[in-house]
């Protein structure tokens, strides 16, 4: 009996004071305010910026620990792309004898492997954000763009890693032979990259806030970037299209990376100012409507991963 | 003092079954709805989060309006059954996930420990993974580089710096994850069940700090456990959370017996006992109901200390032909911790067995009450020799007691801790040495 007339003492007071409260308006400062639903591009940077230690830490997570406790370590990041330039060199090259534009096929495939690498990767791991680290998304906040922004990072590494092996290889025919025209296209080479990480990233977040509740779209994705790089001149070079068929194709911004870095490194392919500004154009919508997307999806998906 | 925490009108809506089929109707509705400027079509639906009832909706609120607030520099203890929303509630104030309505304000910095280590990696050695760890908790490098020592020191693990986390016992990765959110300077603490692991030495050192922290540097902790004794240590304030609404803000030590009440309600004597499930025992013989008589052997709900009260046991038998003759039934008085207060066979106190056959009732009459007041749960046991007929596991009623004059003294009795009344003489005599 006691304990129920406290209670109904306690509520009473406290309807008085939260009346009270409404008739004042709130001027009081709060640090943070927590509401069912923030405005669409109401995304704190700020906060991205203080948590900057923390995308270095996950970078380096994910560079030390790929290859903690084997012998060769890092030179496993040379393997890859060596093995899938062989095979592109026997199957596409040899068998197919699809044309290289009279570029050696090794630099040929190796540029566009390395390249293409990088944008699946980036993709592929970013477009599963919410369901790989649900269980610690689940118990801590920070903000969850930190996470596909690390995954671009260590990807950036691991990409620039097999990229000066590419450039050992395009330095060792540019002084053996005379098949290659390098031009100051190639100066363009770090935007191009950066185009490449927007693309993949972009395209990655719109996707990791889609497969958090509807998983079917992980398994469109994975065979999806496999029958993607087929869309973009990777293992055959833009010129061996009909002209519809490169009308289409250039509508791929990929493609433009593809080819404008061939150019610049190797002197066949079509680089133009115009082919750039549509890339740089799409990988800006692509990545602010990303931003938006993931900004929403980040407040709820754990009632829905 | 200032409010840290303000919360109004939370609620969390969540979508019973499995998110999947209906997903994109739903989602498509909601849009529609949306786009003409209505609300969302399914707010308005949901049941009360009762999680022995059947699902009569897809969606339950999980809260459901709840509202306070949280003074700077108080230790808040949120208590509650499982599943009444405490993960929820916190989960919320965390930013986890976004409340369905409902807005929380909250001042200074603040930091959650739903789980010690969150996001350490087994093949990273404990330095790295100190500095991955305070970096998801929202430490800064130079922050930990500052710290490091202590937290190795209050980790207990000096000799394992550079050993991989994989290569730690259990209890070790929780010492290492719990040291470095030891050394979170939040002005907020928000903190759940992590106690729960760990060795006693391990929690003492834990509640020890977190009194520390709280006492000391004034800040404000939210604390969520099943453990009523630590929430009594460490919180001046409780909330107990029911069926996702707040059911009682009060002081944490009345906020803790209420909720104990809420567990074990008065007057629950008289339920059809046959439908509980949680039992074991053969079942040839099952208890059907209970309740308590006084002297004139009138049906009451309450008795005093002191007086005469019968404890009656309703039992039916399943198959009434068959003859036993070896009837043994016990019972036990618990306090509401659950611990057996007094213990009670009927071959302890007879010398012959029951021999029955077809439904029956047991009396146990106790003469004058020996416990002081207070609500203390009954189990009844009954077995034919040595085989067991039935048991319901959890309390089949209560002993409500009010104070009584056990000792006839015609004033209330004063009683410290103790819970068992008995008589003694007293006397006193000049003593010459």
């Amino acid at each position: 009996m006691n304990q129920l007339s406290e209670t109904a003492q306690l509520s009473v007071s406290n309807e008085t004071n939260s009346g009270s409260d409404s008739d004042q308006p709130d001027n009081e400062h709060w640090d943070l305010v927590i509401r069912p639903k923030r405005h669409l591009l109401d995304i704190n940077f700020k906060e991205l910026w203080d948590y900057r230690d923390l995308l270095f830490m996950f970078v380096k997570r994910d560079i030390v620990t790929v290859y903690k406790q084997t012998v060769l370590g890092p030179i496993w990041f040379f393997v890859q792309p060596i093995m899938t330039t062989l095979v592109y060199v026997i199957i596409f090259g040899n068998i197919a004898k699809i044309s290289t534009d009279e570029i050696p096929k090794v630099l040929f495939y190796m540029s566009g492997i390395v390249m293409w690498n990088y944008f699946a990767d980036s993709f592929g791991k970013t477009s599963t954000t919410f369901t790989s680290n649900a269980s610690i998304f689940g118990k801590v906040y920070f903000p969850r763009l930190i996470v596909p922004l690390s995954v671009v990072t260590s990807g950036l590494i691991k990409f620039l890693i097999q990229f000066t092996l590419f450039l050992a290889v395009f330095a060792f025919y540019l002084i053996t032979t005379d098949l290659i025209q390098p031009n100051w296209w190639i100066l363009i080479t770090p935007y191009l990259i950066l185009l490449m990480a927007g693309l993949g990233l972009g395209f990655g977040i719109i996707f990791s806030s889609l497969t958090t509740k509807y998983r079917d779209l992980t398994f469109v994705i994975q065979f999806g970037v496999q029958l993607a790089m087929y869309a973009t001149p990777i293992i055959y070079p833009m010129s061996l299209l009909s002209e519809r068929a490169q009308a289409v194709l250039w509508w791929n911004p990929i493609a433009h990376l593809i080819e404008t870095i061939k150019y610049g490194f190797l002197g066949t392919g079509q680089a133009s100012v115009a082919g750039l500004a549509y890339t740089t154009a799409f990988t800006l919508v692509v990545l602010i409507s990303g931003t938006i997307i993931f900004n929403r999806t980040e407040q709820t998906f754990m009632d829905t991963v | 003092m200032s409010v840290a925490i303000k919360i109004e009108n939370i609620s969390k809506q969540y979508r019973l079954g499995q998110v999947g089929t209906g997903t994109i109707s739903h989602d498509l509705n909601r849009w529609w709805a949306s786009i003409r400027g209505k609300d969302d079509p399914y707010s308005q639906v949901g049941q009360v989060n009762q999680r022995d009832q059947a699902a009569q909706s897809d969606y339950v609120w999980a809260l459901k309006d709840i509202d306070f607030k949280v003074e700077q520099g108080e230790v808040l203890g949120i208590i509650g059954a499982n599943g009444a929303g405490k993960s929820t509630l916190l989960k919320i104030i965390s930013r986890i996930t976004s409340p369905t309505t409902g807005s929380i304000n909250i001042k200074g910095r603040i930091a959650s420990l739903l789980e010690v280590g969150t996001g350490m990696h087994p093949e990273m050695t404990a330095r790295e993974n100190i500095y991955l760890n305070g970096a998801i908790m929202g430490m800064k490098r130079h922050e930990i580089t500052r710290k490091f020592d202590d937290i190795i020191d209050f980790a207990g693990c000096k000799m394992y710096v550079d050993t991989p986390v994989k290569r730690f016992s259990s209890g070790m990765s929780v010492r290492l994850g719990f040291a470095v959110a030891a050394f979170l300077e939040p002005e907020i603490l928000i903190v759940d069940e992590v106690l729960a692991v760990g060795d006693a030495e391990f929690q003492n050192k834990a509640i020890g700090k977190m009194k520390d922290v709280s006492s000391s540097d004034g800040r404000t902790i939210i604390f969520v456990s099943h453990n009523l004794g630590s929430v009594k240590t460490l919180c001046n304030r409780g909330i107990v959370l029911n069926e996702g609404g707040l059911a009682y803000d009060l002081p944490v030590d009345n906020a803790v017996s209420s909720y104990l009440n809420q567990l074990n309600p008065v007057n629950s004597n008289g339920e059809d006992l046959l439908l509980r499930t949680n039992r074991s025992g053969s079942g040839l013989i099952r208890l059907a109901e209970f309740w308590l008589e006084n002297e004139n052997g009138d049906r009451i709900d309450q008795v005093q200390s002191g007086t005469c009260t019968t404890l009656v046991f309703r039992f039916a038998a399943t198959a009434s032909n068959t003859k036993m003759s070896q009837i043994n039934v016990g019972f036990s008085i618990h306090d509401k911790q659950d611990r057996s207060a007094i213990t009670i066979l009927y071959s302890g106190v007879q010398d012959v067995f029951f021999d029955t056959q077809g439904d029956f009732t047991v009396r146990c009459q106790i003469k004058d009450l020996p416990l002081v007041e207070g609500t203390y749960p009954i189990s009844v046991r009954i077995m034919n020799a040595k085989e067991e007929l039935d048991w319901i596991k959890t309390p089949i009623g209560t002993l409500d007691i009010a104070s009584g004059d056990y000792y006839g003294t015609g004033r209330p009795i004063e009683f410290g801790k103790g819970k068992t009344l008995i008589r003694g003489n007293w006397s006193c005599r000049e003593s010459k040495c």
